[in-house]
């Protein structure tokens, strides 16, 4: 009996042997050589695998970093700039600076606001949806509010807010990775610079209808009326089939336009309240008030 | 035995309301919105200004480019303005609008019902004055005829098929067509037939029109060629490669085009529309449209002008019933709920179709419990139910391999699932996603 144990272990601990003796010179023989800056680089990066860089994942994007020369078109837009110079540490390059984003949505047509001229009983995707016409209400160009944009957010930064029906971006999730932006049939979404204490000044419209009929489909709605266009000290706005447009880039936060807007559609964020002195017109006082509560609105729902 | 294609198929109840109304011409509306983009294509471009008097008749808008189809004014009296209206798509889109002023037309056309059989023109000559007519495909896919007939360098069409098979549920606009208009309707055919210098004629007409076949088989006797064939009521027999297949047994390649089998297929609207504007000079500003539905008064077959509010129909047709759920542009397969009833009729509004509340109400979708009845009925041998799951999980290139582009969304799957999945919505979301992605790769 005890010899078969002993036979048993002997051939066994040779056969084992002998294939790891194989498998060692075969590992060698084939092995694939690989940089091991890829495993330091995909280890900075923020391993979320969202696709905002424009990559199925963080370890294709972290190959393409190491095979580039200079990081011309790679940048995470979740990491931002800091994980970008750890990137840039690892590989020994200059780090490549951009300014830190924020999405914002194009669209305040709230239930209020845009009155609903039909119903809509189909497949409830804003993609469905908006193959199969304009929408449920007079505006083709707002928003549907069926959320895709929420369901492709991976950071919890979009919620739908059912009083208004519609997303609603919490700015300290977002991280820019420019989901939302794909997601929308309706192109709503834009990424804008951040500014200082996450104040944001933009046209929350983009109905492209003449003036009048846009006002009739939303009372929000931008009606291309130029005023704002005509009052901006930095030329940060342009005027396009009938719709304004404030540039990031360019806009210095004055805040002179949200006054001179007859409906509304500029949105300010993040400000704090108007000094007296400006109130001094009932008209721009009215006009405060709105935007006061509008804005009030916006911060608790993001608290919520 | 009847023919009829062999791969799946459904049969949904017929309801043909209106099958032996007949065509009524409906009164010339006040005012008519004529969009630049009724076919398939590049839109039209306007050719006249707002201000202008115009005649019935005339030519409103040039077609831009070769796939692309002229547009003629339906009425006569003054452009309102050029501008952007809703139209059955669902979107605005450039319009002209015309004020109505009496009704003059064009001295060109011939306005008497006297039939004229005798057709002289070259091949070239007949297609020339099918393109001037701005005649698209009245089926409902609205191609222009005129690209149809010009054969790519090298085909034959040894066949030329008519489609009066109208096998959409409650549309009987083509039903009326061949009661009426059986004689012009022939001479349209035999024009086609010269066009294309086709061998054989065949119509297809489903046999639930038993009149219909006899009427025309008793015109067909005079014609050399023509053929009426009576076919077995399947849905959806009259999509193209359906009735090739059920006519002459030939199956259209994936991603090829009947011409590739040697056929070429009309509809027989569009072989009536050939007629007028061959024989009488009459370029397309007028169709049959079917106004149908189970609550409204008065169902009816009515002559139309282009760029008639669909409401106006309506009011024709006895008024919106109380219970109106959905109104829908077409039939209740294929056609589209419209969202407004101020959306003009285009070349391509085949039928309106009003739902009660009870008929339109959809059903809560449940979760697919692989009965493969989706499988057994799709008439193209497909998979809708894998195809829905992956346009879902937004898997485009497996979508491609696995042929989404050859459906021709005749929502058979939808409508046999009886988990009620909106399998078509989600398989037509794939086919415009796969489509983006072919044209990207193309440029």
């Amino acid at each position: 009996m005890s010899m078969v144990i002993l036979y048993t272990i002997i051939s066994l601990s040779g056969l084992g042997t002998t294939a790891a003796i194989v498998l060692y010179f075969v590992a060698q023989k084939f092995k694939v050589k690989e940089d091991p800056r890829i495993d330091d680089v995909e280890g900075a990066l923020p391993g979320a695998n969202c696709g905002g860089c424009g990559f199925p994942g963080c370890r294709n994007f972290a190959e393409a970093c190491v095979k580039s020369d200079d990081f011309e078109g790679l940048y995470c837009p979740v990491g931002g700039n800091d994980t970008m110079s750890a990137v840039a540490a690892i590989l020994g390059r200059d780090a490549v600076e951009q300014d830190p984003r924020v999405a914002v949505l194009r669209c305040n047509g709230s239930c209020d606001a845009r009155p609903r001229t039909n119903n809509y009983d189909g497949t409830a995707t804003c993609a469905i949806a908006s193959a199969l016409y304009g929408g449920d209400t007079d505006c083709q160009y707002g928003c549907l509010g069926f959320g895709d944009c929420v369901e492709v957010c991976n950071f919890n930064a979009l919620a739908m807010d059912f009083t208004s029906g519609l997303p609603v971006v919490n700015d300290i999730n977002c991280t820019a990775c420019g989901a939302c932006v794909k997601a929308c049939p309706k192109d709503l979404f834009e990424l804008r610079k951040r500014a200082k204490k996450d104040r944001k000044i933009y046209v929350a419209c983009r109905n492209e209808d003449k003036g009048g009929i846009a006002k009739k489909s939303c009372s929000v709605a931008c009606i291309g009326c130029s005023k704002c266009f005509n009052v901006c000290p930095f030329e940060a706005i342009t005027m396009n089939n009938n719709l304004a447009f404030i540039d990031a880039d360019k806009c210095k936060l004055c805040r002179k336009c949200v006054l001179e807007c007859p409906t509304n559609s500029i949105i300010e964020i993040g400000f704090p309240p108007r000094k007296e002195k400006v109130e001094s017109t009932e008209k721009s006082n009215e006009n405060e008030e709105s935007k006061d509560t509008n804005s009030g609105e916006i911060i608790k729902n993001k608290e919520e | 035995m009847l023919k009829t294609f062999t791969i799946g198929g459904i049969h949904p109840s017929e309801n043909k309301l209106t099958g032996h109304e007949h065509i009524v011409n409906l009164p010339v509306p006040d005012a008519v919105t004529i969009p630049l983009s009724m076919h398939l294509g590049v839109p039209a471009k306007a050719v006249v200004e707002k201000g202008e008097t115009i005649r019935t008749g005339q030519l409103i808008a040039k077609g831009n480019g070769f796939v692309s189809s002229h547009i003629h004014s339906s009425v006569s009296g003054k452009v309102l303005k050029i501008d952007k209206a809703i139209d059955a798509s669902g979107y605005k889109h450039d319009s002209i609008f015309i004020q109505v002023e009496g009704d003059e037309w064009d001295e060109t056309i011939d306005r008497s019902d006297e039939l004229n059989h005798r057709c002289s023109l070259s091949q070239k000559d007949i297609i020339q004055k099918i393109n001037a007519a701005g005649i698209v495909g009245m089926g409902g896919a609205t191609f222009p005829s005129h690209v149809k007939l010009s054969l790519p360098r090298g085909k034959k069409a040894r066949f030329l098929i008519i489609n009066g098979v109208e096998c959409e549920p409650f549309l009987t606009s083509d039903h009326a067509l061949m009661l009426e208009k059986g004689e012009e309707l022939m001479v349209g055919i035999s024009i086609l037939g010269k066009a294309l210098n086709a061998e054989k004629t065949l119509v297809g007409i489903e046999n639930n029109k038993p009149d219909a076949i006899e009427n025309l088989k008793k015109i067909a006797g005079k014609y050399k060629n023509i053929s009426i064939h009576a076919l077995k009521v399947k849905y959806p027999q009259g999509g193209e490669k359906q009735l090739i297949q059920a006519l002459i047994h030939r199956e259209v390649p994936s991603g090829g085009l009947p011409v590739d089998v040697g056929t070429v297929v009309f509809n027989v609207g569009t072989a009536y529309a050939v007629y007028e504007a061959v024989q009488k000079n009459k370029p397309l500003f007028e169709r049959i449209v079917t106004v149908t539905g189970k609550s409204l008064k008065k169902p009816s077959n009515f002559r139309v002008r282009i760029g008639t509010a669909v409401n106006e129909l309506i009011e024709a047709a006895g008024g919106m019933p109380q219970d109106t759920g959905k109104i829908i542009n077409g039939g209740p397969m294929m056609g589209k709920a419209l969202s407004s009833t101020f959306v003009p009729v285009t070349k391509g509004t085949s039928g309106i179709l009003i739902l009660n509340d009870r008929e339109a109400r959809r059903k809560a979708v449940e979760p697919c419990i692989r009965c493969a009845k989706c499988v057994s009925v799709c008439p193209m041998g497909m998979e809708p139910y894998l195809l829905m799951a992956l346009s879902e999980k937004q898997m485009f290139e497996r979508l491609e391999s696995d042929r989404v582009m050859d459906c021709i969304e005749c929502g058979s799957c939808s409508y046999i699932c009886p988990a009620n999945r909106p399998l078509l919505d989600y398989i037509r979301l794939g086919k415009s996603s796969v489509g983006k992605i072919i044209r990207t790769r193309k440029k």
